[in-house]
């Protein structure tokens, strides 16, 4: 035990030199001919005196260093589980909900931008994690879909004036016809050839968005997008429908929440459906499956187009209700922080992905004078949970090996 | 034979996930003999090799080797110290040519001018590989093949070669003439060899002790005359 | 016919550049099946470490004096750098995860990847860095041709650097070793070949090659940008696919290739569409011919 945590320290030390080492060249050679060493130092001081606690911390929990802490802890979180146990989950399920729907009464606008946002990723999230979480197949191009659900509503809306309920189905459709013609060539390729090629469709897509001036306007993007109505009915001169824009921030409030809530119930339903189930053995493994006789190529295809749709649906919420669309808002960066998100949250878990949908949304707002480094934290969280918690933060209940976990 | 073993397995135990690959398997082997392990598929005798070799971790028990512990030492850092496999399967590097499989063996060794002897001696046990010298080792036959692993076996000196099936897929002409190369390595150069096989008959008239493994365990363990003459293997891995 | 002289030039150069960072994916691929998308990083951060050497000489007043010196000086320092990057990137986010399932590796990959990028953008700014302007003014002109001595130099420093790492890969001990390594961990092991330190290496050469290409990409366009490793990478990997993962000669070709047809594409057919091309040429070889046109032994359970 001393033996290995002494390696450890000595590991760690190495890393540190090694770091000044990477460091100093981009933030110490000057222009002008000077070399400094202060700034340098300072940030490197940072990392060090941040990664040396971490570090302690981890030591001292693998050690039983912790053990004071910890006990107590894990005899709280057993305590709690016993009591979410006693309660049954539609109980649970219940008060999330009433609190969802009483969100907006209580809160500021702010407030409910933020949470217009977590739902849109939620739906974006639980469509990816079809893809990725179920049937195994890494999506880098998920985002491609959410822009063609946000193209279709804002061009049916903006030359036909389709109103927005019509427009849903239709975005959904769209979203999943292009999931189809994606996945149909990529569907020979497994794993990490997937990943690429989806990215390169990805980014074929954003640039016809970006470049076909005539049909999207290019980078100027497409204005003056409707927000979504209802009729309701009124008595005023008798009684008729009385069309009604949801302009308010909480009404939009409400129609996202719809939408997440559509989601989760179909993507739950799915999971423990026949074809989930299929999906699953696809994950595991794809030759077993095949000779087993589940027809992988449609359920593959299916497993695109379903992710894609319900890209779809969050797309034309999502122009609906920015009221403009750009490619700006659908480049490979979107891909990965929906990505992030599934990974974060647990591939294959719903409440893992909600979990990690709100951590990478709420969490960047609360810490809004760190802004920028954002990105900087989402790529180490990524990398620091696959290596400590590869499953997620609340891992999926079924979860086995993939196929080619043996081989690597 | 001397009282110290070269090579010496004390109640080893490994663990491939969670099926229990070795239970508790020691054996010991003395300078300079040929010793067979046989057993059917799955008893352990890959794995036995192939941690001794350092690829498989153990659990617990320990490898002696040259009277030092050999357990958690890298992989690569054992061929210098004389021990070497020739691998299940024979693990040609496919694409490499036959001349360069050969250099790989001496990989660790600096001196060109032995390299250069070692690769002449060789290619004197096995003229074939002279003639293949520059064909890419993916493209030799099941026999050539063999006969390049051992030969790049050679190449490192090992004190102790470790044979894992060294006739499997071969026709008998061509396990005979490896049993020979064998035979000769041991007399002439005094390596110790350890030798797993299923073909039980070859190995055990190969071989002056030989041990039986079933289910990750040593059943038994004796002269391979004895072994050879012994009706309970007779039955089971002769084919009687 | 002019025209069409000047964009193979220019193809020449440009596919040159992709060669060299396609060097990086196929060979760390051919070693330990990573796609390393952080790879892309390797080459930013190549530029920008060129541009600040170069800038720091130019600022002690060397640059007029010893031009060749510096750039010289600046290209080693800056190979150097990357490389030791691209080992730590390594030890930190692969290593650990080399026995964990390739999704986990990728992820990691792809984190590494946002990672570096934002942390350039977070000590170089967000701006472009631009590249001192002296150097390598003027060229050759053949009626309406042009080759400026930039693009020789590139061509030129291109070929030298593929034709060393020809030279280790196919004629040394130790690039014997990489691709024994390549072939079979655990026989290379049993012959004594450490696979950590191979793959360390590995990576080290790869992100050296991909820090030259960053430079020249400064030197060629005029600047850097803490995004530019994204698009280029991808493309290079376009072209490592295209040329057979794993295959060295084929990543060569595959980047002479993706560089060729987006020169082309941009002169003769659409500029804003040539970024597709490398797309849809990726797309088309891993559909048709997943082992890519020099690629034949590809086994096909790990694809």
């Amino acid at each position: 035990m001393i033996q290995e945590f002494k390696k450890i320290w000595k590991s760690y030390a190495i890393g540190l030199v090694w770091l000044f080492g990477l460091l100093w060249p981009l933030l110490g050679i000057h222009p002008d001919g000077t070399l400094s060493f202060g700034k340098t130092f300072t940030v490197w001081l940072y990392i060090a005196c941040g990664s040396f606690v971490c570090l302690l911390l981890y030591l001292m929990n693998k050690s039983g260093g912790l053990r004071v802490v910890t006990t107590p802890l894990a005899a709280a979180r057993d305590k709690a589980g016993t009591f979410y146990g006693t309660v049954p989950v539609w109980v649970w399920l219940g008060v999330a909900l009433v609190l969802a729907c009483i969100f907006p009464l209580f809160t500021s606008r702010y407030a409910q931008d933020v949470a217009i946002n977590v739902l849109i990723y939620v739906c974006l999230g639980l469509g990816l994690n079809i893809v990725i979480g179920l049937a195994g197949m890494l999506d880098l191009g998920y985002i491609a879909f959410y822009g063609v659900g946000a193209y279709s509503y804002a061009l049916l809306n903006t030359t036909y004036g389709m109103s927005f309920w019509v427009c849903l189905p239709f975005a959904a459709l769209f979203a999943g016809i292009a999931g189809c013609i994606i996945g149909y060539p990529t569907l020979r390729m497994r794993g990490d050839y997937l990943a690429i090629v989806t990215l390169g469709f990805g980014e074929i897509v954003r640039l016809i968005l970006n470049n076909w001036m005539e049909l999207t306007n290019g980078p100027n993007g497409i204005l003056g997008i409707k927000v979504p109505s209802i009729y309701i009915p009124s008595f005023e001169n008798g009684f008729h429908f009385e069309l009604f824009h949801l302009k308010k921030l909480y009404y939009l409030y409400y129609v996202a929440l719809f939408l997440a809530i559509v989601t989760i119930i179909s993507v739950y339903r799915l999971n423990y459906s026949r074809i989930g189930r299929a999906w699953e053995s696809i994950r595991e493994d794809e030759t077993a499956a095949e000779l087993m006789g589940v027809n992988t190529f449609l359920l593959k295809l299916l497993a695109y187009a379903m992710g894609a749709t319900f890209a779809g649906l969050a797309g034309a919420f999502f122009s609906s209700r920015m009221r403009f669309v750009s490619p700006e808002s659908f480049t490979f960066l979107e891909s990965a922080m929906v990505l992030c998100m599934v990974v974060l949250g647990g591939m294959g878990s719903i409440p893992g992905i909600i979990l990690g949908v709100a951590a990478l949304i709420v969490l960047p707002e609360a810490f809004r004078e760190f802004e920028l480094y954002r990105m900087l934290v989402f790529g180490l969280a990524m990398v620091v949970m696959m290596l400590f918690r590869p499953a997620g933060l609340i891992p999926a209940q079924r979860v086995g090996t993939r196929s080619e976990e043996k081989e690597g | 034979m001397s009282a110290e073993p070269i090579l010496e397995l004390k109640n080893v135990y490994s663990s491939y996930g969670r099926i229990k690959a070795l239970k508790g398997i020691s054996v010991k082997v003395f300078p300079g003999e040929i010793v067979a392990m046989i057993g059917a598929n799955g008893a352990g005798k890959s794995t036995t090799l192939m941690a001794i070799c350092g690829v498989v971790p153990i659990e617990t028990g320990e490898i002696i080797y040259n009277g030092k512990p050999i357990h958690g030492t890298n992989a690569e850092k054992l061929p210098p110290m004389g021990l070497c496999q020739v691998p299940e399967g024979r693990r040609i590097f496919p694409r490499l040519t036959v001349e360069e499989n050969l250099e790989l063996g001496a990989f660790y060794r600096k001196e060109r001018a032995a390299i250069d002897d070692d690769l002449a001696h060789v290619y004197d046990l096995f003229p074939i590989l002279k003639e293949r010298r520059r064909q890419q080792g993916g493209t030799l036959s099941g026999g050539e093949q063999q006969m390049l692993a051992v030969a790049r076996a050679l190449m490192t000196r090992p004190k102790v070669l470790l044979l894992d099936e060294p006739s499997l897929g071969l026709a008998p002409l061509i396990v005979q003439k490896i049993f020979d190369i064998i035979a000769t390595v041991n007399e002439e150069e005094g390596t110790t060899i350890l030798l797993v096989e299923q073909n039980a008959n070859m190995a055990l008239q190969a071989a002056q002790r030989g041990y039986v493994l079933e289910t990750g365990t040593i059943k038994m363990e004796d002269e391979a005359g004895a072994l050879l003459h012994n009706p309970e293997i007779r039955k089971a891995y002769l084919g009687e | 016919m002019e025209y069409f002289i000047q964009q193979l030039i220019n193809g020449l150069t440009l596919g040159g550049l992709y060669a060299l960072i396609a060097l990086g994916y196929t060979m760390v691929y051919g070693v330990i099946q990573l796609i390393n998308f952080a790879h892309g990083e390797f080459f930013a951060a190549g530029g920008y470490v060129g541009v600040i050497l170069l800038n720091y000489f130019a600022g002690l007043g060397f640059m007029h004096t010893h031009p060749i010196l510096c750039l010289t000086g600046s290209f080693i320092l800056t190979m150097i750098y990357c490389s030791f990057l691209a080992m730590a990137v390594e030890q930190v986010a692969y290593k650990p995860l080399r026995r964990q399932s390739r999704l986990a590796a990728l992820l990691s990959a792809l984190g590494m990847s946002i990672f570096l990028s934002n942390g350039l953008m977070l000590t170089q700014g967000v701006f472009d860095a631009p590249y001192p302007g002296e150097l390598f003014e003027g060229g050759f002109e053949f009626g309406l041709i042009s080759i400026s001595y930039l693009q020789i130099m590139i061509v030129a420093l291109t070929a030298v650097l593929l034709v060393v790492l020809n030279i280790l890969v196919f004629k040394t001990r130790i690039g014997m070793a990489m691709r024994a390594t390549a072939q079979d961990k655990v026989m290379s092991a049993l012959v004594s070949i450490s696979a950590n330190r191979i793959i360390a290496l590995t990576f080290a050469i790869g992100a050296g090659l991909a820090a030259a290409a960053g430079i020249m990409v400064g030197l060629y366009y005029g600047s850097v940008r803490y995004d530019m490793g994204f698009v280029p990478g991808i493309k290079a990997f376009a072209a490592a696919v295209l040329g057979g993962i794993g295959n060295i000669t084929g990543a060569m070709l595959g980047g002479l290739i993706i560089g060729m047809v987006e020169v082309f594409m941009a002169g003769y057919i659409s500029g804003q569409y040539k970024d597709v091309a490398a797309f849809v040429i990726l797309i088309s070889v891993l559909y048709f011919k997943p082992t890519g046109i020099m690629g034949e032994n590809i086994d096909d359970t790990r694809v």
